[in-house]
């Protein structure tokens, strides 16, 4: 592991978090939806902050799909959980909120499993080269 | 009344983003590492490969589906219910599609990483 790969995957954590909160904050004030009037949820895109959500979780499928090109999907996944892990700190620490024992717990367990999972390789599998080669002629790009 | 809505937002929430990350996972896969490629063949063939590759195409679709899921299913119920749902269950079923999908080596540590982070996740809601 890189210090570059370890930036994509602080990045793919940072723009998860900030794109899920504004995205969280900005349906509530669209407010509730009607089962009956779905074309409703297209127009949500035009508040400025579902717009806002929306470009930070651009930013983390960008850096996701970086992540994806040389790690397990079951790697990136709980690698990059520890995004919890870091709202729950400023919480705490930068807004002075206080957090229950039981998001504490919380906070552990997603600490053991991100370190459960960085123990071990970031790639068990590798796509077959014939596979890659195939693709890379259906695309008809050369390299 | 939102109830049944709820937990169907959170079930389409599930299904369809594992769908798009397994298609996403294989995409990539077959692309190769992006930061190489960019440095040997150029930012340009690296987009081209990206969005010519057709499961990158019905990864993102899904991935799509999945996003309007989360709109509605936030519009409708309590974020503090679907968002850690929807990710405690993908965090669960990925590990399962990516085992038989992409046949990625799913060991008892990495079961154990994903069943944690998903308790995690929901101890974090309560």
């Amino acid at each position: 592991m890189t210090f570059r790969k370890y930036l994509v995957l602080a990045g793919v954590a940072l723009f998860a978090a900030a794109g899920d909160s504004m995205l969280a904050r900005g349906m509530k004030q669209v407010g509730s939806i009607a089962p009956h009037h779905l074309s409703q949820i297209l127009l949500t895109v035009l508040n400025p902050t579902v717009a806002a959500g929306i470009l930070l979780l651009l930013c983390f499928f960008a850096c996701y799909m970086n992540a994806l090109s040389w790690a397990d999907l079951t790697y990136v996944m709980p690698a990059t959980s520890v995004s919890y892990i870091m709202l729950t700190l400023i919480a705490r620490f930068l807004l002075h909120e206080s957090v229950s024992v039981t998001r504490w717990a919380g906070v552990l367990l997603i600490s053991a499993g991100v370190g459960f999972v960085t123990q071990g390789p970031a790639l068990t599998h590798r796509t077959h080269p014939q596979e890659r080669e195939q693709m890379t002629l259906a695309s008809g790009v050369e390299q | 009344m939102r109830v049944p809505y709820e937990w169907t937002a959170i079930a389409a929430v599930v299904l369809t983003s594992t769908t798009g990350d397994v298609l996403l996972s294989r995409a990539m896969k077959q692309i190769g590492d992006l930061g190489d490629l960019r440095r040997r063949s150029g930012l340009i063939t690296l987009v081209k490969r990206i969005v010519r590759n057709p499961n990158f195409l019905l990864g993102l679709s899904a991935m799509a589906v999945s996003f309007y899921s989360l709109l509605f299913g936030l519009s409708w119920g309590d974020v503090s219910l679907v968002v850690p749902a929807a990710s405690s269950l993908t965090f669960v079923s990925n590990a399962a599609a990516a085992k038989f999908f992409l046949h990625e080596r799913v060991d008892h540590r990495r079961w154990l990483a994903a069943v944690f982070v998903g308790a995690g996740v929901v101890l974090l809601a309560l």
